[in-house]
């Protein structure tokens, strides 16, 4: 069964509820990893939460990346392991070198949290194999800090290897303006690195698992993973 | 300067706030004229705002008692049972003051305070929410004021990882120099492990943990008890700067020791810090408590006893433990790299004694500091203009020409608009137990490991209130619990806080008194107890108060959550059905005040059986799953009501047919705002059932129509599709704030 971990830095505020949906929703093994603790305990995947790590105080992600455990964390990605972050956990991806580009304040200099309508770009990856390839997916939001940015050449990179992973779209499944809630460079939402085994978004998966709740897409990323272990993560 | 042993005389406590005769009254009950260290603790325990000695003898009227509850006003925070084992733990508070200072932090810690005093008791804090008040759009600072607020509010909120799920927001020119700022906290408790502020134990340690002590926010709490006047903006330096961040830690780290053996009271350090929780601790545990200066960890050099006893500096609490339990509190909180110090003990001569330096620098006894300020009976008038203000001839209003343009025109309005520019600004979702978000009457969080689920909601007109403050204050408590029934939850406790101008002013008095006198009928009547709240007076600029603002925070239960209900329309062909009688009631409302700038008559009336009946029949037909929606038929009356029905909804949007009932004036029937009325959807087969229901509370019930269509129609007066209706309401407060140049928040 897959044994997905959960780091817990001191600002983090979505861990128990990523703990909470894995083991309490979708069943499965769910460990929290604590940020002063370098031991990984046997997991198979890795989640890094959203919230205000370290207050966010002097860059989002900024602090975290410099806690004992991201030295496994990025041990753990090194080889292979399979690693997504969410909200703050894609913020501290960019900052600890993961993953391409960074993420600025939001164009409207505003939180905004909503739900938000999201199309998958690729279901070949580690994350969506459970999605169909420009499926319409709903997830909530809840950032100040999500519009992401690369220079040219990283952009032109990341779309040209297919790293996009999902993209804020309308309820008609259009990349439009007024669809990019924070000012996405061409509405990126999430993306993967090369080696396809991190992947960091900006929607709250973990918060659309339980229908009652009113959303359960965000379920299809986690039992991704799930599914990408059971056949051995050949990535 | 140092406390030292200089005595102060009546000069110097008249410019901390005192009376001369309160001053004698402290010279007489400790046998001396105190020290200036001595005069600062004694002046801001006596202040109004921790001393409630104008209000204290009128709040003895609220009912605060009942089988649920399990801790009534005078603690951190009320609580009452949900059944299971757990407890409700709320209450509501104002941050008024600091907020029109400065408006991001001065919101910000208004949430910051409001959460500690909630997980103070052990509860895990899981809904925020807000009731707030600015000016008119064209006061030169509402859009500054609001934008640095709701920052304030989310900035802080966000960063903690409580969701803040619903609120409030009104705007009158009557807050056009002091803007409301309540903010609300809900948490859950196991109910056998409830913490206290009591401290007791002789010998026991008392410790210091959170963040350090700085100069920050000295005298807020006597900064809170006067009115504002040209100075005020020199009173920045009293407002505090929140930390989220530590505040998260704090949580968690208080949390963790809660689970252990080792606290006997704990109290956050509010208004007037290190003085008030000591006071207050030692005096609800009838002991005495030494605490040593030397010990607190501070954020700068060379702060006076005086500065160290009355910083507010945020995110502190004061923990009395077992003895021997020192290291346990030292581990955990160094687990959260959070300071954790002991600075004292409990002592049994029921003095406060502080040490600086090696020597004593106050020493007080505890009871008159906590009780010994003087109680008020406060003379009280019925201000003379009252009566005009009441009176209202409807023959002079003329109809309006256009009702399809007066309702649009209705939604555009501040106080109707969509919410959802403000609301956007909050994480909603955190905690993972939002089950309705803002936008319908009440929110709904469901409570993990169980069925249940709490539904929340505030409330106040204002308007009303001003117009005549009984029934103002009657409708506060009627509509905050009809909001909840919408949701399926049982109304079973209150927070209250009352907003009000200078309470040495007889009209101010009066309205008081009439407010709390509302509040009293409108509990007892619904069986609701008063279990927490604050009050907050002095809201005046240059003489001019506040409308009389008694907010009410209603707390509902909710049993199974499958069946809770939202305000929107769901299902083409359902019925739409009217509980509650439609009276020919325009006074002081939102149709005269926004279109006629008439602001007068009495507000509607309320018949306090009719209104228990009409949300007993609401909640058993959600409780019986009849129905598909409910929702409180509010400001901008039916109309309105029906409008939000068609698109409030988050996924797409239904119009309606509806039969107009003309037996009164078209504009009443659309636009009055008569009181205890609920709006429901329903299958028709349902409608037999209903009913029935409603027969048995002698309930009047009203077929007006069906969800059909994308228009809603009324009658022959009224047909506008519904995407207009959306696009005009859910704009219309992000281009109110985009309109000039706003300050970033």
């Amino acid at each position: 069964m897959m044994r997905c971990g959960v780091v817990t830095f001191p600002g983090s505020l979505d861990d128990a509820d990523t703990l909470y949906s894995l083991s309490e929703v979708l069943g499965v093994e769910a460990v929290p990893l604590w940020h002063k603790d370098r031991g990984l305990h046997g997991v198979d995947s890795i989640v890094l939460p959203g919230g205000f790590s370290y207050g966010d105080y002097l860059r989002s992600g900024a602090l975290a990346r410099f806690s004992p455990v991201m030295d496994s964390v990025v041990e753990f990605a090194n080889s292979g392991g399979l690693v997504m972050g969410l909200c703050n956990g894609f913020q501290i991806l960019c900052e600890a070198g993961l993953l391409p580009g960074a993420l600025v304040r939001n164009q409207s200099l505003l939180f905004v949290c909503r739900a938000a309508h999201l199309r998958v770009e690729r279901n070949d990856t580690a994350f969506t194999n459970s999605c169909s390839e420009g499926e319409r997916l709903l997830l909530p939001i809840k950032h100040g800090e999500g519009c992401f940015v690369a220079n040219a050449d990283t952009l032109e990179r990341i779309e040209g290897n297919g790293q996009v992973v999902v993209r804020y779209v309308d309820e008609n499944g259009e990349t439009t303006q007024a669809a990019n809630p924070n000012g996405s460079l061409n509405n990126i939402a999430g993306i993967v690195n090369e080696a396809g085994n991190v992947f960091g978004m900006m929607p709250h998966a973990e918060h659309a698992c339980d229908r009652a709740l009113g959303m359960d897409d965000g379920a299809k990323f986690f039992r991704s993973i799930e599914a990408q272990l059971a056949r051995g993560n050949a990535s | 300067m140092s406390g030292g042993g200089l005595e102060v005389d009546e000069k110097a406590a008249i410019e901390h706030g005192l009376t001369a005769e309160e001053f004698a009254d402290v010279c007489r009950a400790i046998g001396r004229k105190p020290n200036l260290a001595e005069l600062g603790v004694i002046s801001v325990m006596w202040s109004e705002h921790c001393s409630y000695k104008s209000s204290r003898a009128v709040l003895r009227d609220l009912p605060n008692d009942g089988p649920r509850v399990l801790q009534g006003p005078g603690e951190n925070a009320g609580a009452v049972s949900i059944g299971d084992g757990l407890a409700a733990v709320f209450k509501i508070e104002s941050h008024n003051h600091p907020s029109y200072i400065e408006p991001y932090q001065g919101a910000a810690t208004g949430v910051g305070g409001i959460m500690r005093d909630v997980f103070t008791m052990g509860a895990r804090p899981i809904a925020n929410l807000n009731s707030l008040r600015f000016g008119s759009f064209d006061h030169e600072r509402t859009r500054y004021l609001v934008s640095g607020v709701v920052a304030g509010v989310g900035g802080y909120g966000n960063c903690v990882g409580v969701p803040t799920v619903g609120g409030e927001i009104y705007f009158d020119r009557g807050y056009n120099e002091n803007i409301l700022v309540n903010a609300f906290t809900l948490g859950i408790v196991q109910a056998d492990r409830i913490f206290r502020a009591e401290a007791s134990g002789v010998g026991n340690p008392v410790l210091y943990v959170g963040s350090k002590t700085g100069r920050d926010g000295i005298h807020g709490a006597s900064m809170a008890s006067t009115e504002f006047d040209d100075e005020t903006e020199e009173k920045r330096p009293t407002v505090q700067v929140g930390d989220p961040f530590t505040e998260k830690l704090l949580i968690e780290a208080c949390l963790e020791l809660m689970e252990k053996d080792a606290i006997v009271a704990i109290q956050d350090m509010g208004a007037a810090g290190l003085t008030s929780s000591s006071v207050e601790m030692a005096d609800r545990g009838g002991v005495g408590i030494r605490i040593d200066l030397d010990k607190v960890p501070k954020r700068e050099e060379g702060m006076t006893p005086y500065e160290i006893l009355l910083s507010e500096s945020q995110e502190r609490m004061l923990i009395v433990a077992r003895a021997g339990a020192e290291q346990q509190v030292r581990d955990i909180f160094d687990k959260w790299d959070l300071d954790a110090a002991v600075i004292g003990e409990v002592t049994d001569d029921g003095f406060l004694r502080v040490l600086s330096g090696g020597e004593e620098v106050v020493a007080l006894p505890v009871g008159p500091l906590a009780n010994g300020a003087p109680i008020y009976e406060r003379p009280y008038a019925q201000p003379r203009k009252q009566a005009e203000l009441q009176r209202l001839s409807l023959q002079d209003i003329p109809p309006p020409g256009d009702y399809n343009r007066t309702l649009t025109r209705l939604l555009a309005t501040p106080n109707i608009a969509s919410r959802e520019w403000v609301f956007s600004q909050y994480d909603q979702f955190v905690g993972g137990n939002t089950v309705v978000r803002p936008g319908s009457d009440a929110a709904v969080v469901r409570v993990k490991g169980t069925n249940k689920a709490i539904a929340l909601s505030v409330d106040c007109n204002s308007r009303y209130c001003l117009l005549d403050p009984y029934v103002g204050a009657m409708t506060a408590v009627v509509e905050s619990a009809r909001n909840v029934v919408c949701a399926g939850a049982e109304p079973i406790g209150v927070s209250d806080c009352l907003n009000f101008g200078n309470p040495e002013k007889p009209e101010v008095m009066w309205q008081f008194r009439e407010a709390v006198r509302g509040i009293r009928d409108a509990c007892e009547a619904l069986a609701l107890p008063v279990v927490s709240g604050n009050v907050s007076l002095y809201n005046e600029t240059e003489g001019r108060p506040i409308p009389p603002t008694p907010t009410i925070a209603m707390v509902g239960l909710i049993e199974d959550v499958r069946l809770h209900c939202t305000q929107w329309f769901r299902n083409e062909g359902d019925l739409v059905v009217l509980l509650g009688r439609t009276r020919e009631e325009l006074g002081g409302s939102e149709y005269l005040a926004a279109l006629h700038g008439i602001v007068r008559g009495t507000p509607p009336w309320i018949d306090l059986g009719v209104e228990a009946a009409v949300q007993q029949v609401c909640l058993q037909a959600i409780r019986e799953d009849l129905v598909r929606s409910a929702h409180d038929v509010a400001e901008g009356g039916l109309a309105v009501a029906l409008a939000e029905c068609c698109i409030s909804g988050p996924e797409g949007r239904l119009g309606a047919e509806i039969e107009l009932e003309a037996s009164i004036r078209p504009d009443a029937w659309l636009f009055g705002e008569s009181q205890s009325r609920i709006l429901i959807s329903l299958q028709s087969r349902n409608l037999t059932r209903l009913r029935e229901v409603a027969a048995a509370k002698d309930t009047p019930l009203t077929v007006l129509g069906s969800v059909r269509g994308n228009r809603l129609r009324i009658g022959r007066l009224l047909d506008v599709e519904v995407s207009e209706l959306h696009s005009v309401w859910s704009g219309a407060l992000a281009s109110l704030m985009a309109e000039d140049g706003v300050e970033a928040g």
